[in-house]
């Protein structure tokens, strides 16, 4: 079983041998732009025969780079008469609170976005047929204008899918391609421009992702592969590759998705259910939160301004404090770091490649926490320390008149607190206590700041798992299959009909396990599970109120309007703490989800065995507060279970560097993890 | 005074700003009403003990709090030297916008922070309630002469003495609601994000030392300051004006100025808003605090990177005229203040670009458009389809305006069509961009909206509209063209109409298949049209953005020979 994770940098191949549990690591250059070629690259260093791979999952950033960059087809839409600029208008925001500036080009040109005649109302019945003439005629216009994929985005289809079907069934016959997206398949959901986006950005990616997607699978077979290829949702399940190229939209944050399932599977085995992660790559620090071993889904997110996706995803929030963002000083003399970043070309000012203004990686290599001799990665030989001195000294020190040590440690402490700022209110906003919390970094940079989000934050303890450079690619084998359906209802728990209700239920059941029938995989469990938008009438946020309703044999048992009133009352007042007299209860969405639980592997097999080595490799003086310390720095590998290092201290590998602060602990367990909290004493 | 370092300001700079965003944070997911769940019509922050200055906002509340807050600290501060009795554990509370600045339906908690014994700052609270009594549900009242017709009008009183909440003014307030239930819920909202300030204050205090936090806001106050007078510096010295009109109060058809005269004088700014009409009969009066914090929005869209901090007031004066609709007395009604203070803002943008025009934004729309349709279904439930309408930005330097955007005193996003329609008896036959609104210019305003709504109901329904621009157009800057007015129509049996007001009108009486159409203003254009690429021209008419007309008298017929 193989698991790759392609990022901007490395591609990372994680490789489980299902026969006796082990689980081999390869890191291999991206390459640009087709990813396709490193992918097999890498997969073939690890293994010779393809043929003996059952399974390929893979973490992929192919539609996240399309969206950012707007790098998708040329798309057409047809729509509903007087609803041409839905896509344009958005929900009348704007990208910034303050400063008025900035406008807004849609995916697809108004050009190309044509109306017909058709309206269905929102109880679901049909004020005015669809003109399918107009709609081939629509069709062949746009195909003949160079349009390579289509939407077809009618008002409230979701109530009643008819007109839309009928037109998209037209659609179908005529179109020169199999790119035809339309928003009542996608998302059948109420909200117009959350569906329309929705649906205009699958078309938008699906060229470009299932192309993608095509020449890996076809290049994987040709080398033999005749196992399963799947693809990690955003969702953090995993879907069939058919699948990923009919509904690419779903993979928008597949890459940092496998990374979260990851750090969720790591943090339970390892004691810790309840854990904030922390991402920190070059240009933002992307945290998420897994309470009980769950990771937070959000049912929509915004890739960039207007471009709104509405499907579950692993909920992570980005702030720009990562290691190639810039610290300068405003003219009213306070530190501030980023938003602007040198990212990582020409990344910070030690790499030497025409970035002269000091970011935060650059703070870290002039206090020692960096090795300037063995940059990790593998891209450079050395880092220029004193180019990295002299930038701090300009932009920092000089202004704030501090010397240069002192600015770095300046610059940590700044970015740290904005960091630890992210932490905490990622769990304000989901009512929990962040000091309940331990801390899981990952990504290049994040394990040298853990011990500062533990002093920041009052986290009890950071975990760092044994492969942070890899956590993605091994999320990609760990993640279950899922399937999420949704079905607007519209309906007061009074008068609801529960058989159409049902109906929704069985065929959502119904289409999810054929999913699962058709994977060419095994699955220790499979389950469904229902959940429905609700509210009080007159309130817009609803409840998610999970229904436990029983599937025997595939079929779905009719839950009764006792059941729905008893499952909201308790959702509610587990939210609000109390319930509204005489409020009418009413249903806005069904929601399912379709599980296939794929077996898991025993992550006691990455742990190192044997006596190991303890003693440190060498030292060096690092710089913590106000002085520097002569700092143990240590083969992190090679340390053996149980082995407890007390900072200060470094432990390096070949793509990270954890840092143990002076104060702290650092504890291998039984995984390889290493744990760190503060000493005992100290506490 | 302790002296502070560099390093250990700037992490008590993002600290305290993040006490604040985690109060705000506490209310959008407390509140019951989705004014300030969904449109966050809310703010939080952190006052100075004797001055009431702000120290610190949160980030995500409502732009025009962040001015607007300190009044009603500095309300409480003044009614409790009055009162003598200020002690650890009191919170005030209050509703009256005469003293605290925009309307009645925002209720402002405010509640002294103690350290040691001693007063240490206070931490504020203002939500936008649902219904706060008065002659119209959601307290919208485009008739009102008095603020009694337009909510109650609470005082600053204390609703915590030492701790001990006083149930007799919850028992006053909820009796004074049309949503009781709403009005608690926000209520306790409002109360639990103080306690979490109060909680993270302790925390803060207790790690760094009261001393310490008091030099870093003392040097933030500096810092802020600092930074707006380098920031004037940038700025040319001189004096600009700028005027321009609501369309009527909604009582007497009158054109209403707003003039503003801009002076900047080294690193120091004057906006003078002699000139400017006297108070009137009608709702869109404002009292003082709202103009001083309508300055502080419109400095802060020009130089958005400026902290929320009352230091960055300190080289700015407003001067207002007594007897001015800027600054009315108790009882004049002020429920319409936002289409005076996006006219305010409008005013000081147009001034501002004759002196710098790099840094300004041309106007935009300027109006709110609250359009509120209702009626009663076959069953006699009543129905009300309250909302505002969204319209373009104006053009910039870097770009062409945003189109269909919210007002710059505001995030609030607009609803979506098909909730709407799915929860009252109304079909959008149209909801879209509308050609030829923006104003013209190298960078061109961002488009208004025309937006067609057809009445479903058998029983028909009655309009309201309060909206302005329907006399006076949004002004281009740098050379910039006007944008189009805001036009409403609504179906006769004998064809199309517009309200006498322009733009305000009760009571518009449609039959079932009936419609009204509201179609909103664009944002102003930025420089001149003659300078705009031709090839930029010939894509505006390819998507039909502008009609060809409108192209040819416009920007001349050079786009006729570049492909689009």
């Amino acid at each position: 079983m193989v698991g790759v994770d392609v990022g901007g940098t490395f591609t990372d191949v994680f490789v489980l041998n299902e026969a006796d549990g082990k689980a081999e690591v390869a890191k291999v250059p991206t390459t640009r732009p087709d990813q396709s070629g490193g992918f097999l690259d890498g997969v073939s260093k690890q293994v010779s025969d393809l043929s003996q791979i059952s399974v390929v999952v893979h973490g992929t950033t192919a539609g996240t780079n399309a969206l950012l960059e707007r790098k998708g087809a040329k798309i057409g839409v047809i729509t509903t008469q007087g609803l041409r600029d839905v896509l344009e208008m958005r929900r009348r925001d704007r990208p910034r609170t303050w400063g008025l500036r900035g406008d807004f080009e849609p995916i697809a040109d108004r050009r190309y976005r044509m109306e017909v005649p058709e309206r269905t109302l929102a109880d679901g019945s049909i004020r005015t047929p669809v003109d399918l003439n107009a709609v081939r005629t629509a069709a062949n216009s746009l195909a003949d204008q160079g349009c390579v994929a289509i939407a077809i985005l009618f008002a409230n289809a979701y109530a009643n899918p008819q007109n839309e079907a009928l037109a998209v069934g037209a659609v179908r016959d005529i179109w020169p391609n199999e790119h035809v997206s339309c928003s009542s398949e996608i998302l059948p959901e109420i909200r117009e421009f959350e569906r329309f986006s929705t649906t205009a950005l699958n078309a938008y990616l699906q060229p470009e992702v299932s192309g993608y997607l095509d020449r890996l699978e076809t290049a994987l077979k040709g080398g033999g592969f005749g196992g399963e290829f799947m693809i990690v949702q955003s969702n953090g399940g995993v879907m069939a590759v058919d699948t990923a190229c009919k509904t690419p939209v779903r993979t928008a944050l597949s890459g940092p998705a496998a990374g979260v399932i990851a750090a969720s599977y790591i943090t339970s085995s390892a004691g810790f259910p309840d854990v904030v992660t922390g991402d920190m790559g070059g240009t933002s620090f992307d945290v998420s939160l897994i309470a009980g071993g769950q990771s937070m889904l959000s049912p929509q997110t915004s890739i960039d301004f207007g471009m709104v996706v509405r499907t579950p995803m692993i909920e992570i929030t980005t702030i720009g404090a990562g290691g190639g963002s810039i610290a300068w000083v405003d003219k009213g003399g306070l530190l501030n770091i980023g938003p602007e970043s040198a990212g990582s070309d020409p990344g910070p000012v030690a790499y030497g490649l025409g970035n002269t203004r000091p970011t935060v990686t650059d703070a870290n290599v002039v206090l020692g926490r960096i090795d300037p001799d063995n940059p990790i990665g593998g891209k450079l030989t050395r880092l220029d320390v004193a180019a990295a001195e002299m930038a701090i000294d300009m932009h920092v020190g000089h202004p704030l008149n501090l010397d240069t040590h002192h600015a770095a440690e300046a610059i940590l402490r700044v970015a740290n607190s904005r960091m630890a700022g992210a932490i905490r209110l990622v769990s304000i906003e989901r009512g929990f206590d962040p000091k309940r919390f331990a801390f899981m970094p990952f990504g290049g940079g994040g394990a040298l700041h853990a011990g500062a989000m533990l002093a920041e934050v009052g986290i009890a303890r950071a975990i760092v798992p044994r492969y942070p450079g890899v956590t993605s690619a091994m999320g990609c084998v760990i993640a279950d299959m899922r399937q999420d359906f949704v079905q607007t209802i519209n309906s007061l728990v009074d008068t609801l009909d529960t058989q159409a209700l049902t109906s929704f239920m069985q065929s959502h059941v119904d289409d999810g396990m054929a999913v699962l029938d058709a994977a060419n995989t095994v699955f220790e469990a499979r389950t469904a599970r229902f959940e429905l938008d609700m509210a009080y009438i007159g309130q817009t946020h609803t409840v998610a109120v999970p229904l436990a309703v029983e599937v025997s044999a595939g079929t779905v048992t009719p839950p009764t309007k006792a059941q729905v009133k008893a499952a909201f009352d308790a959702a509610y007042t587990a939210t609000f703490g109390r319930l509204l007299k005489n409020g009418t209860r009413r249903i806005l969405n069904l929601r399912s989800a379709v599980t296939g639980t794929r077996p898991k592997f025993d992550l006691e097999t990455l742990a190192p065995t044997g006596a190991g080595v303890t003693t440190p490799k060498a030292t060096r003086p690092v710089h913590f507060g106000d002085t520097w310390h002569d700092t143990a720095i240590y083969d992190r590998l090679t340390l053996p279970v149980g082995c407890e290092i007390t900072g200060p201290a470094i432990l390096e590998q070949p793509d990270t560097t954890v840092l143990i602060e002076p104060g702290l602990t650092g504890r291998v367990d039984r995984f390889g993890n290493t744990i760190i909290a503060p000493s005992e004493g100290t506490a | 005074m302790t002296q502070i370092d560099p390093i250990t300001l700037a992490v008590l700079a993002g600290r305290m700003e993040q006490i604040a965003d985690e109060m705000d944070a506490t209310l959008f997911r407390a509140a019951f009403n989705p004014i300030i769940a969904e449109a966050h019509d809310a703010s939080h922050g952190l006052y100075h003990a004797i001055s009431g200055d702000t120290l610190v906002q949160g980030k995500s509340g409502l732009p025009i709090f962040v001015g607007v807050m300190s009044f009603a600290v500095q309300a409480v501060i003044e009614k409790a030297a009055a009162d003598g009795d200020l002690a650890d554990g009191d919170i005030y509370i209050f509703n009256d916008a005469h003293i605290g600045g925009t309307h009645l339906s925002d209720m402002r908690l405010v509640r002294p922070y103690f350290r040691d014994g001693k007063l240490f700052c206070y931490l504020a609270s203002v939500g936008h309630w649902h219904d706060v009594g008065g002659n119209v549900p959601g307290n919208y009242n485009p008739a009102a002469t008095e603020v009694f017709q337009e909510a109650f009008v609470l005082p600053p009183v204390k609703l915590a003495r030492a701790g001990e909440i006083n149930q007799d003014i919850i028992d006053i307030l909820l009796r004074n609601t049309r949503l009781p239930q709403s009005a608690m819920g926000d209520l306790n909202g409002q109360l639990g994000a103080l306690d979490l300030g109060v909680k993270r204050m302790d925390e803060l205090l207790d790690e760094y030392g009261a001393d310490t936090v008091e030099a870093a806001l003392e040097a933030l106050s500096h810092r802020a300051e600092a930074l707006m007078r380098a920031e004037l510096q940038g700025l040319p010295d001189g004096r600009w004006e700028a005027t321009d009109y609501l369309d009527n109060d909604g009582i007497t058809d009158e054109p209403l100025a707003i003039k503003v005269a801009v002076e900047i004088a080294d690193d120091r700014m004057l906006l003078d808003f002699t000139g400017s009409a006297p108070q009137c009969a009608g709702p869109v009066n404002i009292a003082l605090p709202t103009t001083v914090a309508t300055a502080y929005v419109a400095i802060k869209h020009i130089f958005p990177a400026l902290p929320a901090n009352a230091g960055v007031m300190r080289p700015i004066e407003v001067r207002v005229p007594e007897n001015s609709m800027l600054s009315c007395e108790f009882p004049a009604p002020t429920g319409g203040y936002t289409e005076t203070i996006l006219r305010m803002i409008d005013v000081i943008f147009s001034a501002l670009a004759k002196a710098a025009p790099e840094r300004i934004v041309a106007n935009a729309y300027g109006t709110i458009n609250a359009l509120s349709i209702a009626g009663k279904r076959s069953d006699g439930r009543p129905w009300v389809m309250f909302s505002f309408y969204g319209g373009g930005h104006g053009g910039s330097m870097a770009c062409d305006g945003l189109n269909h955007g919210n007002a710059p005193i505001s995030t609030a996003t607009i609803p979506p069509m098909e909730i709407l329609e799915s929860v009252y008896p109304v079909m959008f036959k149209q909801w879209a961009l509308r050609p030829d609104s923006a104003g013209s210019g190298k960078h061109r305003g961002g488009l208004g909206a025309r937006y067609e709504i057809e009445v479903l109901e058998e029983n028909g329904a009655e309009a309201f509209l309060f909206g302005e621009r329907g006399r006076f157009a949004p002004k281009g800057v740098a050379g910039g063209g006007d944008a189009a007015m805001n036009v409403f129509s609504y179906a006769t049996d004998t064809g199309w109409a517009q309200p006498p007001l322009a733009s305000k009108m009760r009571g518009i009486k449609l039959r079932q298949g009936q419609s009204v159409i509201l179609e909103t203003p664009g944002g102003g254009g930025y420089g001149p049209a003659a300078e705009r690429a031709p090839k930029d021209v010939a894509r505006d008419v390819a998507r039909g953005l502008i009609t060809a007309q409108h192209a040819d008298k416009t920007y001349g017929n050079v786009w006729r020979e570049v492909a689009p």
